[in-house]
């Protein structure tokens, strides 16, 4: 299944929901739609997707983990996150499911940085991308080249998981500390990110301050309550 | 000295007023008011006990009683603060849980009915 969190993207979600039919031909396109002000939801449903539609505005994170939740309950083994503003290129979607499916991690990156490949980003969030890198470096063991791709595949395992552990404001991040808690593995695939279609995004130059620390506070949090550090009562032999 | 006990003394007697109307009028649930209820009876309680007031500021070694008394409120109040933080965490935690399920039983209810 393609989940596609979607908040006022009347303008580019059609199209999303339309190349993503035409690059994975039969799997189901759900659109999660944040209880958007302009016609997103009906704009997604005549473009074929399917609707979740959320009561009230949750927040990225509580509108990708409803996703998450119910794609666990169809039963789906693996879930492609496609963000609703078309910057992500559905062409990737087939590379990061054979990566999922073949490497046994529990999430893949689409990552724009994972392979030099000319993409740039902001000033403003280049510096934010490079922060984190260094953060999260020691915490996950190994690098992490976009940790802010909303661009993520996962299998069942992390399904299990993101539905009932997920990050609510600024998921991204957070979420791979939250599968390093559980000693979970990602890998990065290189991807192609394109400017956003249409809209703006939600994070002005005034919440990126407020986006570090909260993202760095989420990361300390889930950071004291990694379950390797907890002292387990040795097994009893029999 | 006198004048200013008088005065918080009034306050937490407001404040109590205040409070018991409105459980009454079920404008704030009763097990939220026992914390209002309990900073107001402390505030009352350090306002017309002396010798308990004079105690605080001997144990806290702050120069005089006006001052304990203030920082006695200022620290019933911040526990409140984070009591209700607390409190409004769990709420909004739930209240997303709640949006999801019902979003996610419209769908499947949708689904039931378009088969």
């Amino acid at each position: 299944m393609v989940i596609v969190p979607a908040y006022n993207e009347e303008g580019a979600v059609a199209c999303v929901v339309e190349s993503v039919h035409s690059c994975v031909p039969g799997v189901p396109v759900l659109v999660i739609d944040d209880c958007s002000e302009d016609s997103t939801l009906e704009v997604a449903r005549r473009a074929g997707a399917q609707i979740l539609a959320l009561p009230h505005h949750l927040g990225l994170g509580g509108c990708v983990q409803a996703g998450y939740k119910l794609a666990y309950e169809l039963g789906f083994e693996y879930v492609i996150r496609v963000d609703g503003d078309g910057q992500h290129d559905a062409r990737d979607i087939p590379r990061i499911l054979d990566r999922l499916k073949t490497s046994g991690c529990e999430m893949v990156i689409g990552s724009r940085f994972a392979e030099a490949n000319g993409a740039r980003a902001g000033v403003a969030r280049s510096l934010g991308i490079r922060f984190f890198r260094m953060v999260l470096r020691p915490i996950l063991g190994k690098p992490v080249h976009d940790p802010t791709s909303g661009f993520v595949g996962v299998n069942r395992r992390a399904l299990d998981l993101f539905s009932r552990s997920f990050p609510l404001e600024y998921p991204e991040i957070e979420a791979l500390v939250v599968l390093q808690r559980k000693r979970f593995r990602f890998e990065e695939v290189p991807c192609t990110m394109r400017p956003r279609q249409a809209g703006r995004s939600s994070i002005t130059a005034f919440k990126s301050l407020y986006y570090i620390v909260h993202v760095l506070l989420g990361v300390f949090v889930n950071v004291l309550r990694f379950e390797g550090r907890r002292r387990t009562p040795p097994a009893k032999e029999e | 000295m006198d004048r200013l006990l008088n005065v918080t003394t009034g306050l937490s007697v407001l404040m109590l007023v205040i409070v018991l109307f409105s459980v009454r009028r079920a404008h704030i649930r009763p097990e939220y008011s026992v914390t209002w209820l309990f900073a107001a009876a402390a505030m009352l309680v350090l306002s017309r006990v002396r010798p308990l007031l004079e105690f605080l500021r001997r144990l806290t070694g702050l120069p005089d009683a006006p001052l304990t008394l203030f920082l006695m409120g200022a620290g019933v109040f911040l526990i409140m603060v984070f009591r209700f933080s607390v409190i409004l965490s769990h709420l909004r935690d739930d209240n997303i849980a709640l949006a999801q399920r019902v979003a996610i039983l419209e769908y499947h209810l949708k689904s039931q009915r378009e088969l």
